[in-house]
């Protein structure tokens, strides 16, 4: 087989992005100061990147189900044959991989070698930490261990979907292999969390663009996601936004208000808990997406969304009262918070409100926190 | 392990992952499950899902109203059709398929070849194919080969002409572009895809053909399109590349049978999920190859389906062989070495698959199990497509007994599948247009409503087999919870009886050009679409390692 004698680097792909050498430098200070260098060291990162070809790329498969790699084939812009075979190189997939076994091993080794400090790890799934990591072996060696070697050298981390931004099912109680997301885990450098059980696809492939195509982190919370599609409440931008302050709800499945979109808030929809951007991008090059086929938002991109169900319980019954908080000060108790935050506003809308004009019957319930704390909601 | 002639004379298959959510389930309220147990698999997203509803409804005693089990319908063949396309040519066709010999195809030669294998397919020009070559010359040029590298390419088990595989390489890509529309049916109906959403009692959306908030019009031509445009796919490349690709391994319809033994629990109801005589999938066993008869299943009996877990990390209370689902336990006792290890002993527990038996059998499931019971079963459909693939490759029925027999089992069953998508679309339309536009039954919605104590199952054909779901509910919660699904069967290690799982027994008698390079085991492994890591080990006859198979 001929082989060109020069290969596109990843500063000539990113320059045919569009991407002038100012912000290519940046990039590769940002770069530099996320995997640790000294800015000493930045000169030699910049000549590495002119010269080395695309991005390589370790797909790691842990403790998950492949449904981020199923979202991922699914992006409509830009679809995933072009991220495949024009923007990175996707140099370990176990899954998509057309090799197996000990070929496969032997690329991973070798990527790490050649490509010190520059590849890209992406994570799917999550490291089971119990009994020496039992519960999930390739080839004999725990995940545990393959995912610790295989990001003492990376340049980016970035965990896809819940199980490895948060944790997801198998972490839900009594987790019984003690899976833990990446973050508690690999602690020395930047995790860009880009949650939800899946990702939506356009996110995932727009979270890998932006890196390619901006030649920077993008902008990231203080949970590691990035701002650009998690930084606000699937409930603020929900079309059916209107019903729930107009007090129009659905109260039972199929019945008048579902058949005419009202608010699926009493259904138990986390929207106003969520944050995602399920209500703007929407899913599967923008067909629909949970709320507008008719079922609430079971807040699959936050952590322990699966302990703080039942699912068709609505918001206001779980029983904490509290302030709600920007997504930027959050901790682990973020849907608890705003979940009492949304009860406030519930009663706040329908207290504005007065009297009903409709067929449903939205009464405040009497298990929800009486006073507005919600802050967002005083001027109401 | 080999013989000294190259031949596989003995396999063991091990799961290496246990993530522990039927432990996870315990206590949950019933209707949340279908949530939790559609994340076993995103790949063959939705089914779990659906066998949880049903389970939950079978215990509760729901009846859906008509329109949710055709939706349901829907979104199943939607799932099988998208699921089988994407593993003949993403996760399978490479095992045949040499990537790289493609660039050295004749792109008006190749252009023929298209023109007469699928006259009606319009991408078939001189033009496209050097297009598409250089694209992947391109590729192949920047010496970064990506997911490509360290495959088999140039292994002599190759056998396409290079204008074959340039062919199967186009055909590759326009199936990754295609898989992401036909998708967007679960979108329409399940606000989502992968994972689009399920709910007991019916279907969560609900249909208003006078509003547009809703499912109308619009969203029902949407519906309607996808299922013309998936029958495109299937009939004019899927099923042609196909049979263009079985012809040239014809040596492939006598490796990889098996066990011989065959099971289908059936699938698509056309009147309620309790009403198995009325399935599009029919129902039932087929033993040692024996096509004159199919047997039927009780999922309710103690003694018919079992799971043993002798060479399996769980642990049964003393003495214990099997359990029937509904008393089945899952309590982890991991006795393997402590990782990083080399081998497993087959000897003890060597996985995390159970080994579940149908009256003491192992038994095959899958898209092969299903066209045989159909076959079998007498029915015109089945018997139709399985006569004209065989005509087509010149070869007897015997032939389905093997690894190409699976893989084009696979292919057949598609065909049944896009044509009864637009069979239940129109029914969903004459369903509508008689007046019925009800999509869920709240009637015991409320637990309040059920039962104190209450067991249920929920069955289902998964893309890759035979699918159930066994609940225990008390006091509204789920007190236990069980799932076997298909690659449990597949996967299966052995039992206490030392009966090999389909896996093993399907690679025993392969022969390998390459001991290094497996890309035959991969073919039959493949053949079964496995749905979770599992490990193959080839060994020689001395005992020493010579390759090692992970394959998901």
């Amino acid at each position: 087989m001929e082989v060109l004698e020069r290969k596109p680097s990843t500063y000539d792909i990113l320059r045919a992005h569009g991407v002038d050498r100012r912000t290519f430098l940046k990039f590769c200070t940002q770069s530099a100061a996320a995997i640790g260098l000294t800015s000493a060291m930045v000169p030699q990162l910049v000549a590495a990147m002119e010269k080395k070809p695309r991005i390589p790329v370790i797909w790691l498969h842990g403790l998950e189900c492949t449904c981020c790699s199923e979202s991922f084939i699914r992006s409509s812009h830009p679809i995933a044959q072009d991220i495949v075979l024009n923007l990175i190189s996707l140099d370990y997939d176990d899954t998509l991989q057309a090799a197996a076994g000990f070929q496969v091993e032997e690329i991973r080794k070798k990527v790490m070698k050649d490509y010190k400090g520059e590849y890209i790890l992406a994570v799917e799934g999550n490291a089971a930490t119990n009994d020496n990591g039992v519960y999930c072996t390739i080839g004999g060696e725990s995940f545990t261990n393959i995912l610790l070697e295989t990001a003492k050298d990376a340049k980016a981390i970035v965990a896809w979907g819940s199980c490895a931004s948060n944790g997801c099912v198998q972490a839900a109680k009594p987790n019984p292999t003690g899976a833990k997301p990446v973050y508690k885990l690999i602690t020395d450098k930047p995790v860009i969390n880009v949650p939800g059980c899946p990702p939506i696809a356009e996110v995932m492939t727009g979270v890998l663009t932006y890196l390619l195509t901006f030649g920077e982190l993008p902008e990231l919370d203080r949970q590691g996601r990035p701002k650009m599609f998690y930084a606000q409440r699937i409930h603020d931008k929900c079309y059916r936004r209107a019903f729930f302050d107009a007090g129009m709800f659905v109260e039972a499945w199929d019945d008048e208000g579902a058949k005419k979109g009202w608010c699926l808030y009493k259904m138990g929809c986390r929207g106003p808990s969520t944050f995602n951007s399920c209500s703007t991008t929407k899913w599967n090059c923008g067909v629909s997406f949970p709320i507008q086929s008719g079922h609430g938002c079971i807040g699959c991109s936050e952590e322990n969304f699966w302990d703080n169900g039942p699912f068709y319980q609505r918001l206001s019954n779980i029983p904490v009262p509290g302030i709600e908080s920007t997504p930027d000060s959050i901790g682990k108790t973020l849907t608890v918070l705003s979940a009492a935050g949304i009860g406030a506003h519930l009663v706040s809308v329908v207290a504005r409100k007065g009297v009903r004009n409709l067929t449903s019957n939205p009464e405040p319930e009497k298990s929800e926190p009486a006073e507005n704390q919600n802050p967002e909601n005083r001027g109401n | 392990m080999l013989d000294d002639k190259g031949v596989v004379k003995d396999a063991i298959s091990s799961g290496t992952m246990w993530r522990g959510i039927e432990v996870i389930l315990q206590g949950r309220d019933p209707r949340d499950a279908w949530a939790f147990v559609e994340r076993i698999c995103g790949v063959c997203t939705t089914v779990h899902a659906l066998a949880s509803v049903r389970a939950v409804e079978n215990a509760v005693g729901i009846q859906v109203p008509k329109n949710a089990d055709i939706i349901r319908n829907i979104m199943f063949l939607t799932q099988y059709v998208q699921d089988h396309v994407i593993h003949f040519y993403h996760l399978h066709a490479l095992d045949w398929v040499d990537v790289v010999s493609a660039l050295k195809a004749n792109p008006a030669a190749t252009a023929a070849l298209a023109q007469k294998v699928s006259p009606s397919w319009p991408t078939t020009s001189p033009g496209y194919f050097a297009d598409i070559q250089n694209t992947v010359k391109k590729f192949v040029d920047s010496g970064q080969l990506g997911i490509f590298q360290n495959a088999y390419w140039g292994h002599p088990a190759y056998k396409l002409p290079p204008e074959a595989n340039l062919m199967a390489v186009a055909h590759y890509l326009e199936a990754l572009q295609w898989q992401k529309e036909i998708v967007k049916i679960h979108a329409v109906f399940g606000g989502k895809n992968p994972h689009p959403n399920y709910l007991v009692g019916g279907v969560p959306v609900s249909i208003n053909l006078n509003g547009d908030n809703a499912i109308n019009m619009e969203r029902l031509n949407m519906v309607h399109d996808l299922i013309v445009q998936a029958q495109g796919i299937v009939e004019n490349l899927y099923v042609p590349d196909l049979l263009a690709i079985a012809s040239f391994y014809p040596e492939w319809t006598k490796i990889g049978a098996g066990l011989g033994n065959y099971m289908s629990y059936g699938d698509v109801p056309q009147n309620g999920i309790g009403d198995p005589s009325k399935f599009l999938i029919p129902r039932g066993v087929i033993l040692n190859k024996n096509l004159g008869e199919v047997l039927p299943i009780d999922h309710t009996s103690a003694s018919e389906i079992q799971e043993q877990v002798a060479h399996s990390w769980y642990d049964y209370p003393g003495g214990t062989k099997a359990l029937h689902p509904w008393d089945g336990i899952t309590k982890p006792n991991y006795t393997g070495p402590k990782p990083p290890y080399q081998n497993l002993d087959e000897n003890g527990a060597y996985s995390w698959v159970k080994a579940p038996r149908w009256k003491g059998h192992a038994m095959e499931v899958g898209p092969l199990a299903r066209m045989l019971v159909g076959f079998a079963s007498g029915r015109s459909d089945y018997k139709e497509v399985v006569t004209e693939a065989l005509g087509r490759l010149k070869v007897g029925p015997e032939a389905l007994f093997s690894t190409l027999g699976r893989t084009a089992a696979r292919g057949l069953e598609t065909r049944l599948a896009a044509k009864w998508l637009l069979d239940e679309y129109n029914k969903l339309i004459a369903n509508l247009k008689a007046g019925d536009s009800s999509t869920a039954n709240t009637t015991k919605w409320a637990p309040e409503t059920w039962p104190e104590d209450c067991k249920g199952f929920g069955p289902s054909e998964a893309p890759r087999g035979a699918l159930c779901h066994w609940i225990h509910i008390k006091d509204k919660k789920i007190f236990n919870y069980q799932v076997v699904v298909p690659s449990t069967w597949n996967a299966s290690p052995k039992d206490g009886d030392g009966q090999k799982g389909a896996y093993e027994s399907a690679l025993l008698g392969t022969p390998m050009a390459d001991s290094n390079k497996p890309v035959e085991l991969m073919r039959t492994i493949h053949s079964f679409d496995p749905c979770l890591a599992c490990a193959t080990h080839v060994l020689s006859p001395e005992g020493e390692e010579l390759a090692k198979v992970v394959v998901r």
